[in-house]
């Protein structure tokens, strides 16, 4: 499905580069709270981000709301200025040259914000212009595009009488028309009905068939699993782990996930639940206390009785198979979405 | 790697974009006419016709009337054009950005926009300026010998209202725009020398210096020396310096607050 799994590098060019890369909003980013009462807030949205994207790599970055996921995309796409470190695109440097890093790039943004003043068509014809296609051309790609995105009878329309996938779509070909090596997509399923989700992971298993880097951000671990093939899980502007999905998960402290959750404190029973034949690891946060084992049947009855024993009764149980989302939160302690 | 599009000439980027804003600018012909041109008109009706008639206004006003007439129109059109697009590609979902994206450096966006609404400030004029002729009949001292520098003031005017549209469409967060179009707007438009020469504020010599930080003076003044050289008015050359210094200020504040607003 995500084509060449954890496939020996075929070249060493980097399509994107991150050293110790930096990003302090001194106000607010649009969106988020106004800055408080004693002056300016101070938000670290990257702290020291270091990554590797091979050219020709479908490359997902992994993380909750406010990883820094959408801040890092911001810097790589020209928009975002960074506050310190150094940030290459396809071997050129984005503060330095950002017009030929805009050359080279196409971007599908978190909201669809298609040029409202036009048509759907001329979203596509002017978006070309800019990128200097000849009319005639850019109208021929436009129409193939609209047409390959299923919406080739909008053209004429108004962009506001589009559904909200349907704009997604727009999004989608206006990033593709002038053809670039990159493409950036913010958390490009939200919002999707699962069928029009499903769509979009085809289109882009396409575009990358291609040739294309695809660098995707997301917050659903089934989507990064299926589709990319190396996955960066950051989270507080960190970055926490980068490999294959298949890797990741091998990391992932093995075995089901096994999730109590308890009437009261769980540290105790964690304590006693460590000293179970059988159990890989064993982690206590509030009420909830999580435990790793490769025969999760054997080990949960063990675990309820050792909690009723220290007097906790269990509320809720809860199993994970091995995964990107069992690999996240053992790095983090939280949970993705 | 996949090889990407040869590089494109900024100036072809830059002419992709102004054809942008004028198909906009042209599906929206009526509603931008109606918008910047209404107001001054009625003004003309009300002062260029009916108080004539009445006999409560003398007829030359007509002559002081219709070059400033010609500047608010200039400065309504070229600011809105600017400022109020500005508004929404800078707002919730920041429609400019597929312009950011376009290969050339983000001032380049922006001086298009000046640029843009330079040339819709010219249209204003060109419409309004037959309009109130007609409006308001034959004016004695009105000459088009100075067609030359009747172009040069307009363009310079719709320059530095172009600039100020900038500015404002970047500098002023959208929850005020209202507020600050009546606190900004409306005291330029009484105190731009527009419906009165700037040498009749002779007698109350505060209001007289006072009104030169404001720039559509000098466009009236200006309209007045082209349309109108035998009444009294600025000298052109001032003027035109004035306009200069004023659009280069503008653009710079114009300019540092679009870009704090396209790069976070």
């Amino acid at each position: 499905m995500a084509g060449a799994v954890g496939a020996p590098v075929v070249t060493d060019s980097l399509a994107i580069e991150t050293r110790a890369l930096r990003k302090v909003y001194r106000s607010p980013p649009p969106g988020m709270t106004p800055r408080g009462k004693n002056g300016p807030v101070e938000i670290v949205a990257l702290d020291g981000l270091d990554l590797q994207v091979r050219a020709g790599d479908f490359f997902g970055l992994l993380g909750p709301n406010g990883a820094g996921k959408t801040t890092t995309l911001g810097i790589l796409t020209t928009r975002v200025k960074a506050s310190s470190g150094a940030a290459f695109v396809a071997g050129v440097d984005v503060v330095t040259d950002g017009v030929a890093v805009k050359q080279r790039i196409g971007v599908v943004p978190q909201r669809p914000n298609p040029d409202r003043s036009l048509i759907v068509i001329e979203n596509l014809v002017f978006h070309a212009a800019y990128f200097g296609m000849p009319k005639a051309e850019a109208i021929r790609k436009a129409q193939g595009l609209l047409d390959m995105m299923g919406i080739g009878d909008r053209g004429a329309a108004k962009v506001d009488q589009l559904s909200g996938g349907q704009q997604q779509r727009l999004m989608i070909a206006r990033a593709l028309i002038h053809d670039p090596e990159i493409l950036f997509l913010d958390e490009p399923t939200v919002g999707l009905d699962p069928q029009a989700r499903l769509d979009l992971w085809d289109l882009l298993l396409r575009m990358h068939g291609e040739g294309r880097t695809i660098v995707m951000t997301t917050h659903y671990m089934e989507e990064a699993d299926r589709l990319c093939q190396r996955v960066a899980i950051i989270d507080r502007g960190r970055l926490l782990a980068c490999d294959s999905p298949r890797s990741l998960k091998a990391q992932a402290p093995g075995g089901t996930r096994i999730e109590l959750t308890l009437d009261g404190d769980a540290a105790a029973v964690a304590q006693q639940a460590r000293t179970h034949s059988g159990v890989l690891r064993v982690d206590a946060q509030g009420a909830v206390l999580s435990a790793y084992a490769e025969r999760p049947g054997e080990v949960l009855a063990q675990l309820i009785r050792t909690a009723e024993a220290a007097g906790r009764a269990v509320r809720d149980i809860h199993l994970a198979p091995p995964s990107l989302e069992t690999l996240f939160i053992s790095l983090t302690g939280r949970k993705l979405a | 790697m996949r090889p990407s599009r040869p590089p494109v000439s900024a100036s072809r980027v830059f002419l992709a974009l102004l054809s942008r804003d004028l198909r906009v600018a042209r599906r929206e012909i009526v509603s931008f006419l109606v918008r910047s041109t209404l107001q001054p008109l009625l003004f003309v009706v009300v002062f260029g016709y009916l108080l004539p008639k009445m006999g409560l206004v003398q007829r030359g006003y007509g002559a002081a009337l219709l070059p400033g007439i010609l500047g608010i129109s200039l400065a309504l059109s070229s600011l809105q054009s600017v400022a109020l697009p500005m508004m929404a590609d800078f707002g919730w979902t920041r429609e400019i950005e597929d312009r950011l994206l376009a290969p050339v450096p983000i001032r380049l966006v922006a001086a298009e926009k000046v640029v843009s609404g330079v040339l819709q400030g010219v249209v204003a004029a060109l419409f309004v300026l037959p309009v109130a002729r007609l409006i308001m009949g034959p004016i004695d001292a009105l000459s088009f010998a100075h067609a030359g520098t009747l172009l040069g003031i307009t363009l310079l005017g719709a320059l530095a209202f172009s600039t100020l549209g900038l500015w404002m469409g970047t500098g002023i967060p959208p929850q005020q725009i209202g507020l600050m179009f009546s606190v900004i707007v409306a005291p330029m438009i009484f105190f731009g020398c527009a419906y009165y020469p700037w040498q009749g504020l002779t007698p109350v010599p505060v209001i007289k210096y006072a009104v030169l930080v404001n720039p559509l003076v000098y466009v009236a003044e200006g309209m007045r020396g082209a349309l109108t050289p035998a009444l009294p008015h600025m000298p052109w050359e001032l003027v035109v310096v004035a306009l200069v210094v004023m659009s280069a200020v503008l653009w710079s504040a114009g300019i540092r607050t679009f870009e704090r607003r396209a790069v976070s």
